[in-house]
């Protein structure tokens, strides 16, 4: 027992109320005897501000519920309602609505991070899948609350979106039924998605990110170099090349949460449709059964998906890769065959591997928002395949040139 | 102390009995479980007045002149009502070779309108208008050779959501992210110019 915990034992009412619930126990469980690799980089950022973003969508979002409407014939004039007439609604509820892009920026730069230092790899397999899982719940808890406010955007994307379900052979029909309630979409559609909006989904979120830090905390953090800091303990039983989380990174990760928040601000208050990316135009009139909007684009986050889907002549297999792309990540601890994680210790082959699959995703994303015809299709095919030799390629690849010799320590420069 | 070793001893357990409680407890909860779930999943289906919306819809044909379109809503889905001209029905015969489903095998439509026009009465085309690919509205093109597609169009239909083509029949082009023709629903017609859709020939009399 450490040395916090018996001041903590000595009387008094910490001890009184720790005797009770273990409170200083699981601060030091959790912030100050969990100790975090010190060399962290600002890839490190990205995981303690999505938590950041959960907690803001939730703070924000429940004052939007608070005068939303959900239903076919409510949930737009609602919308107007709280951004025109009530107080400070015209900030809060843009908030919710850029929070969501700013989820997925979030998010993405978390997985990306990832990839670079190898954290899916062995002993962090269930982390990374859990993450994924969080992910998919994400684009889920995004998708629908982009429906809710029942825009003409709204409308077709989920009729995009919802349809994806009718492509399973045999119960298709039925299940897109299922899902909608209705022949159509309609009141019936809206208002489940509202509940689980609102409900059923950050709930998931809340649990499976805790699951997700449990996780973390069992295996500890990967790092830059992609060495285990554990394999080389102290005198105290301490890493040597570890710091405790708090207050060495508690204090650091502040500056991020600055530096993000800035960001964010700006984008709220000057642009936050952001070109069209973050609130597409069509979603500023209602939703309208009898006319579809020229160009359907999903949000941007899910158009690297979108471009692969349309890049097959055949909805069926259109479907089916779609869903191959995102389950693909799910695989990666075991299609990376590398003994090095960390992309500083593998060889240029992987180098140029990951980069070009970042590239390609970007690209993907791109062409997502563009029309499907003309030179963008035959450009989704192309880096439809690209995004898939990306996957087969990295378990040749990894295993080829990711052996050599790593540092001991960490790599490490006082500041 | 042997008096109190014999109270000692540890009943033996009858392991195989154990073993059955186990699994007839898990068993008995885990098809409550089951039934349990059936009317929380049961209750995302179609409502009682959701199913009545969905009744038969009528069209007065004589408002509409051969070459134009009207759209009316029939279970929440559009459906396009082309009054087909003897030129529109002549420009389905030449590009069978670049149909995915020329003869509608694969395609959903009532066996009645199984034909090469796709129609009950070729001059009049009913077709649910939601693109078969993903749901998007497919948008008129009906002059041939339109200069947004090609000089060989022969007038049909394009969805401008990812690009698939229909003939005037709704026969879906190849190249197109679209399987399927597009789907007809079952209709029929009470006299000349009444076109009812919902409701098959057979049914007419009946309702």
């Amino acid at each position: 027992m450490s040395a916090v915990i018996d001041q903590a034992n000595k009387g008094g009412f910490r001890a009184w109320l720790n005797k009770r619930l273990p409170v200083d126990q699981f601060i030091e469980d959790q912030l100050t005897g969990y100790y975090a690799p010190k060399n962290f980089n600002i890839w490190y950022f990205f995981g303690s501000l999505a938590l950041l973003v959960f907690v803001m969508q939730i703070v924000t979002g429940i004052f939007v519920t608070m005068h939303f409407k959900p239903g076919e014939a409510t949930a737009w004039d609602s919308v107007q309602y709280m951004v025109r007439e009530v107080p400070y609604m015209w900030l809060i509820q843009p908030m919710h609505a850029v929070g969501a892009s700013f989820f997925f920026i979030v998010v993405y730069l978390h997985m990306a991070r990832a990839m670079l230092y190898g954290s899916y790899k062995a002993p962090r397999e269930l982390l990374w899948i859990i993450g994924m899982v969080i992910y998919l719940a994400l684009m889920a808890e995004a998708f629908m609350g982009y429906v809710l406010p029942n825009g003409n955007m709204s409308y077709w994307g989920a009729q995009v979106i919802i349809n994806l379900f009718g492509t399973i052979p045999g119960i298709g029909e039925a299940l897109v039924e299922w899902i909608r309630g209705d022949y159509g979409i309609g009141d019936a559609t809206l208002t489940r998605f509202f509940s689980l909006h609102v409900i059923a989904v950050p709930f998931l979120l809340a649990l499976l990110i805790a699951l997700h830090l449990v996780a973390l905390r069992q295996t500890g953090s990967n790092n830059p170099d992609g060495i285990e800091i554990k394999e080389r303990l102290g005198g105290d039983g301490k890493p040597v090349d570890g710091i405790p989380f708090h207050p060495y990174y508690t204090l650091k990760d502040i500056v991020g949460v600055g530096l993000f928040l800035t960001l964010f601000a700006i984008v709220v208050f000057f642009v936050p449709t952001f070109g069209g990316l973050f609130m597409e135009a069509p979603n500023f009139e209602p939703a309208n059964p009898s006319s579809t909007p020229e160009h359907i684009a999903p949000v941007w986050y899910f158009t690297p998906y979108y471009a692969i889907l349309r890049a097959v002549p055949d909805q069926k297999i259109g479907a089916l890769l779609m869903a191959l792309s995102i389950a693909a990540f799910l695989f990666l601890p075991w299609l990376d065959r590398a003994k090095n994680k960390s992309i500083r210790y593998r060889g240029w082959a992987s180098k140029i591997l990951l980069g070009t699959f970042f590239v390609t995703f970007l690209v993907l994303m791109w062409l997502g928002l563009k029309p499907a015809d003309g030179i963008y299709v035959l450009l989704a095919r192309i880096f439809t395949a690209l995004y898939f030799a990306f996957f087969i390629l990295l378990f040749f690849v990894s295993k080829a040139d990711g052996n050599g010799p790593v540092p001991d320590r960490v790599t490490y420069h006082a500041h | 102390m042997s008096d109190h070793a014999a109270d000692d001893t540890v009943p033996e357990v009858d392991e195989s009995r154990r073993k059955f409680l186990i699994a007839a407890t898990a068993g008995t909860g885990a098809v409550g479980a089951i039934l349990t779930a059936v009317p929380f999943v049961a209750s995302w289906k179609p409502s009682e007045s959701a199913r009545a919306a969905g009744l038969p819809t009528e069209v007065d044909l004589s408002k509409l002149e051969p070459g134009q379109m009207a759209t009316v809503f029939w279970r929440k889905k559009q459906v396009y009502v082309v009054r087909r001209t003897p030129e529109m029905l002549a420009s389905l015969g030449g590009h069978d070779g670049e149909l995915k489903d020329a003869p509608s095998e694969e395609s959903e439509q009532p066996e009645y309108t199984k034909n090469p026009a796709r129609a009950l009465r070729p001059d009049v085309f009913v077709a649910i208008g939601t693109c078969t690919h993903l749901g998007c509205l497919p948008k008129t093109r009906f002059t041939p050779g339109d200069a947004t597609l090609s000089a060989d169009w022969p007038g049909g239909f394009f969805c401008p959501c990812h690009g698939s083509k229909f003939d005037l029949a709704g026969r879906v082009f190849q190249g197109s992210p679209a399987s399927v023709n597009l789907v007809i629903p079952p209709y029929s017609f009470d006299g000349e110019n009444r076109l009812i859709v919902g409701v098959d020939p057979a049914q007419q009399g009946a309702a």
